[in-house]
């Protein structure tokens, strides 16, 4: 062990400095070069941020799409999912409640065609998406709020939705979306 | 669905295209050959060599090599815990983060010097930049420390009698500069390019859209997310880890995160392979892990793409599988596939919560943590199959009537001694403490209504679960478990200090042992390792040992949960 210690001592102190200061240092500079120097992009409305292009935000009033239920409560500096297990009552119970919510908002839409993203929380509680599906059944509920026609909603999914060539999945993200929403006359 | 499928196949072969290349690449740079890579990394590694005063030729025995690791481990563990337990006053704290207490800071030093990334803490609140960037030095040299004992267990393979096995310095510092570090520097620049941030700036506030006023936590988190996936270690940056949309923007990053997770696992066998000349035996090794890896993932995939059976008789259609906990953006499948690659490598980031994983599928994830060497953690998850070959040796030659010989070595009492105790540690510390858990929580259910999140048969998979990711220096979780207790931080840790280090001394010592012996030439009654029906072998004893012994606590949780919802 004693003729360990020293070797030990040097090489620890020498890679404190390469992994802790020479590497970090390293990307971090090269982080100048990438999308918003590496501090997080932001979306920019009339000069003014209003939120991260890649995190998602809370939308609950009736003329937005809505995202999906966030268990941090959209919260950007406390991420958490639910953790709730598939057979917990309480989480049933939950997920029950978000249905009749949901309804109630959105009186011309069947319980069957709800997809289950805009009722189960997600994974970080910042999830920017929902799926196309998720988008196509606030249709009717945005265009009464906002007394515009459900076409040009329709035609501004389309416009939005993005499908990734690997996965296949189709889905709009909400914050670019609603931004869209308010320019729509 | 089949879509979905297609982006796992393409992760699949990509991994194993580059895990080839790479493979005798890491074979060259441990045995000491040239690689075209010379140039860039002679002279860092002559100046770590020079500042350390080491000599890369002074080759070492196993004890050497052990004493060496441990030696430089407990430094590690000094420094590990003075920073955690300081860093609310020391720079680099823009948030304002508390110091950890010292049964969180015992737990996170434990944690990271061992390779888990148990995280008990949140990224966002419960460290500073600075304790960010400690973890993420932890993050490079505890999984370099894992590569050189398995470098060391490779060259006590080959076919010849010494003792002398290398310098395990020179196998730690190759290990970070010439795989790790530039590995590294590769996958970091993919993520900063799609948005993950790398700053040193503190949080960010503004106004959302509906009025709501809103704080966004960043920092320098594409360095470490990059070490964190390649260095099978997963702690991540924010508290949800890879299903952060910062740490993981898009599915183009999910998938080098996911191809990061398994590279350099699976790197190692064909390591091993070009270091022994024995191609056919590391194909051998790759095919059994393969198709362990495969019954785990299939059965997974199909479980969560149709979706929790609870929510469909409430009557709501999941078109995109099991949601709950899942990003919209990465969908069930590649959900699952992360799932099953993260816990069957030792790494333990997660891209979905794994609490909300349907029944089966986080069985499945316990197993692959259970088996712990279908792939298993960089180097560390070679020595865990290693065990197991022996014990298959042993067998199988009984079986025959051949005297059990691995690689010309004859394998003896003492070798078999060793393999067993290291094969039934990994089920004895987890069932037992398990065990321990749930009798404090049965006998106390209002002093410890805090640990649980689910009830019932969940619950008890939430303990479960915690104790195999720690024991099988995971480090995913059941995130419900509220684990930030003395007793959990101290439990946990005492679990990962065992688990880690008990099976890095037992592979060795066999490994050493073997070394010095003889070496017989193969005969016409020598039991040849490198065929199916060796790898058949392997795997009964792999499915015996490992996975039988887990049955009844399975049944307990996992299973009683599935036929409970049927």
């Amino acid at each position: 062990m004693k003729q360990n210690i020293l070797p030990a001592i040097r090489l620890t102190l020498v890679c404190i400095i390469v992994f802790m200061v020479i590497y970090p240092a390293l990307i971090w500079a090269l982080a100048k070069a990438a999308p918003a120097k590496g501090e997080g992009e932001t979306v920019i409305v009339n000069g003014k941020v209003v939120g991260y292009k890649l995190e998602g935000q809370s939308f609950t009033a009736d003329q937005y799409f809505n995202g999906r239920p966030s268990a941090a409560g959209y919260n950007a500096a406390g991420s958490s999912g639910s953790n709730k297990g598939p057979s917990n009552a309480d989480y049933l119970k939950e997920v029950q409640t978000r249905i009749d919510s949901f309804l109630a908002h959105n009186p011309t839409v069947q319980k069957e065609d709800i997809p289950s993203d805009l009722v189960t929380a997600s994974g970080s509680g910042l999830d920017p998406d929902i799926s196309l599906k998720a988008a196509l059944v606030q249709v009717d509920r945005i265009a009464k709020a906002r007394s515009i026609s459900k076409e040009a909603i329709m035609a501004l999914i389309q416009h939005h939705v993005e499908k990734s060539v690997f996965n296949g999945i189709e889905k709009i993200n909400v914050l670019k979306t609603n931004i869209e929403l308010d320019k729509l006359k | 669905m089949n879509t979905e499928i297609i982006g796992i196949i393409i992760m699949f072969l990509a991994t194993v295209a580059l895990a080839i290349p790479l493979g005798s690449y890491i074979g060259k740079v441990y045995n000491g050959n040239s690689t075209w890579a010379d140039p860039i990394f002679n002279p860092l590694d002559k100046i770590f060599f020079k500042f350390t005063g080491i000599n890369p030729s002074n080759e070492m025995n196993w004890k050497q090599h052990l004493a060496a690791l441990l030696t430089i481990n407990l430094l590690w563990f000094l420094f590990s815990m003075f920073i955690l337990m300081n860093m609310g006053w020391l720079p680099l704290n823009p948030d304002g983060n508390p110091s950890m207490g010292a049964d969180l800071a015992f737990n996170t030093t434990i944690s990271f010097v061992s390779n888990t990334n148990l995280q008990h803490y949140s990224g966002e609140s419960g460290v500073s930049y600075l304790g960010q960037m400690v973890l993420m030095l932890f993050q490079f040299i505890s999984a370099a420390a894992g590569m050189a004992v398995c470098a060391v267990v490779f060259m006590a393979m080959k076919e010849k009698t010494t003792e002398k096995l290398g310098n395990f310095y020179n196998f730690f510092i190759k290990s970070c500069t010439r795989v790790l570090l530039p590995l590294s520097i590769v996958v970091a620049t993919i993520l900063l390019f799609n948005g993950t941030p790398m700053t040193f700036k503190g949080k960010q506030q503004f106004v959302s859209l509906q009025g709501d006023t809103v704080n966004v936590s960043r920092g320098p988190a594409a360095a470490m997310v990059a070490i964190k996936q390649l260095g099978t270690n997963g702690g991540g940056f924010f508290g949800t880890n890879s299903a952060h949309p910062l740490e993981n923007p898009n599915y183009f990053t999910n998938m080098v995160e996911n191809v990061s997770i398994i590279l350099i696992p699976i790197a190692m066998v064909f390591a091993l392979g070009f270091i022994l000349k024995r191609k056919r035996f590391a194909w051998m090794v790759f095919g059994v892990m393969t198709i362990g890896f495969l019954l785990l993932l299939i059965p997974t995939i199909h479980n969560e793409a149709s979706g929790n059976h609870a929510i469909s008789k409430i009557g709501i259609t999941q078109p995109l599988g099991s949601m709950e906990g899942k990003e919209v953006r990465l969908g069930s499948a590649a959900s699952s596939f992360w799932a099953i690659t993260t816990t069957c490598t030792s790494n333990g980031s997660v891209n979905a919560m794994h609490d909300s994983l349907t029944p089966l599928s986080g069985m499945f994830a316990m197993l692959g943590m259970m088996v712990n060497s279908f792939y298993g953690g960089v180097g560390v998850g070679f020595l865990n199959f290693y065990i197991f070959i022996i014990i298959a040796v042993f067998i199988s030659g009984l079986m025959v009537g051949r005297t059990p010989e691995f690689l010309g070595k004859k394998i003896e009492a003492k070798e078999m001694k060793i393999a067993a105790i290291i094969a039934l540690l990994h089920p004895l510390l987890i069932l037992s403490a398990t065990a321990l858990s749930s009798w404090l929580y049965a006998h106390h259910p209002t002093a410890y209504a805090g640990w649980l999140n689910n009830p019932g048969n969940h619950g008890f998979s939430e303990m479960l679960y915690e104790y195999t990711s720690s024991s099988a220096n995971n480090g995913s979780g059941f995130e419900g478990l509220g684990d930030n207790t003395p007793f959990w931080n101290i439990s946990c840790g005492i679990v990962m200090l065992l688990s880690r280090f008990l099976p890095i001394i037992g592979p060795l010592a066999i490994a050493g042992i073997l070394a010095k012996k003889k070496f017989v030439p193969p005969s016409a009654g020598t039991l040849q390792t490198d065929t199916g029906t060796f790898g058949i072998m392997v795997f009964a004893v792999i499915l015996i040992i490992a996975a039988l012994s887990f049955f009844p606590a399975l049944a307990l949780g996992p299973i009683a949960e599935y036929f409970g919802m049927r």
